[in-house]
């Protein structure tokens, strides 16, 4: 029997096949998954902003890009991983109102992106997929036990890589 | 959290908050059943302080699909505004206006759309025009962005647009009715801290 972990915004979480790591409703936030494929061990990152620098809270480290995915490498690392084998699949990024012409919002979901990206590089990880960017909603949902991820989206159905 | 002003908000800081959102649903009302022609009637709004991802909850779960609509304010105060509905809502507006009623949003014709989105647009404005009134601000509005999408994915654009200054946000929650129908409208308010401390103060309350 495999248990559904659920990843709410601003968390991470950790996992061992043949459990699945979920997260609902990326919006401009961004789904980070990390995959070890030799103990399968997953770890998923839910974003909300690029970088905790130029936060005047930094209360929560799980919120920011930068901080975030450091700490789920080391969580990975606890339980067995190594950082030489992960890789990573990340997905949402979106920009869900498209007239939004306030610039600190209009693009933040491209630079949640390429935060994560930068960090991702940072740690020498390599990306190995990504459904990132448009204009919609994802649920993601990732499985450690091959490193596949399913998305869920409203209104163009679901797809997996 | 030193600066979270929303979660140490006392009850008459809420007070004043509920008395805007009563005055801004009156409005509301008022250019429903214009647009409408018909009676539409209001209860008592609901002015809750809650996390994003509550509201997510109270919306039926951050897949369940809603209509998002995303206004900006400028000039006096800083701040955005989210009108949020449910297909009840969409279904009151949608029959009595054009006699339609989809199956699903996905459903939704060009015509459905744009009705909704000025309705909306009308509704948000009422309640930006009951701040203006009550506090004697001069409150700019920008033209409305709709998104038709799950729940969760929709708030995390205010949700990030707050992160630096609470996780909490103030929800008012109207019921409507009108005829046999009856629909609940979300509205969020998203004013900067120090917006939130100029109506407080333009009403003679200390934050």
């Amino acid at each position: 029997m495999s248990n559904i972990i659920t990843v709410g915004i601003s968390q991470i979480n950790m996992a061992r096949a043949p459990d699945v790591l979920v997260t609902y409703a990326l919006g401009s936030c961004v789904g980070i998954c990390l995959y070890d494929p030799s103990t399968r061990i997953g770890g998923l990152s839910h974003i909300m902003l690029p970088s905790s620098k130029m936060s005047l809270s930094k209360d929560n480290i799980y919120k920011f890009a930068d901080t975030a995915i450091v700490e789920l490498v080391k969580g990975m690392e606890s339980m067995g991983a190594k950082r030489s084998r992960i890789v990573a699949k990340i997905a949402g990024g979106a920009q869900m109102f498209s007239g939004l012409t306030s610039s600190s919002i209009a693009n933040i979901g491209q630079r949640n992106v390429a935060a994560v990206k930068e960090t991702l590089a940072e740690l020498k990880i390599p990306i190995v997929g990504e459904d990132v960017g448009k204009d919609y909603g994802r649920t993601l949902f990732f499985y450690p036990e091959d490193g596949r991820v399913r998305i869920k989206s409203a209104n163009k159905g679901e797809w997996t890589w | 959290m030193t600066n979270d002003i929303y979660s140490q908000l006392n009850d008459l800081q809420i007070d004043v908050l509920r008395e805007l959102g009563n005055i801004g649903a009156g409005n509301a009302a008022t250019s429903l059943a214009t647009m409408l022609n018909k009676p539409v009637g209001i209860t008592v709004p609901v002015v809750k302080i809650l996390s994003f991802t509550e509201v997510a909850e109270i919306l039926g779960g951050p897949e369940s699909m809603v209509i998002g609509l995303l206004l900006t304010l400028e000039g006096d105060i800083n701040g955005m505004i989210m009108f949020l509905m449910k297909k009840d809502f969409a279904d009151m507006i949608l029959g009595s206006l054009l006699g339609e009623n989809p199956a699903d949003f996905s459903d939704m014709n060009e015509m459905c759309n744009s009705a909704l989105s000025e309705m909306s647009n009308i509704m948000a404005s009422s309640y930006v025009n009951a701040v203006s009134q009550m506090t004697n601000m001069r409150i700019i509005i920008s033209v409305p962005d709709m998104c038709v999408d799950m729940a969760g994915a929709i708030l995390s654009v205010p949700a990030i647009y707050f992160a630096n200054i609470s996780d909490k946000i103030i929800l008012i929650e109207d019921q409507f009715e009108s005829g046999e129908n009856h629909a609940t409208s979300h509205v969020l308010l998203i004013p900067e801290v120090d917006s939130l401390e100029k109506i407080m103060r333009s009403l003679g309350i200390d934050l």
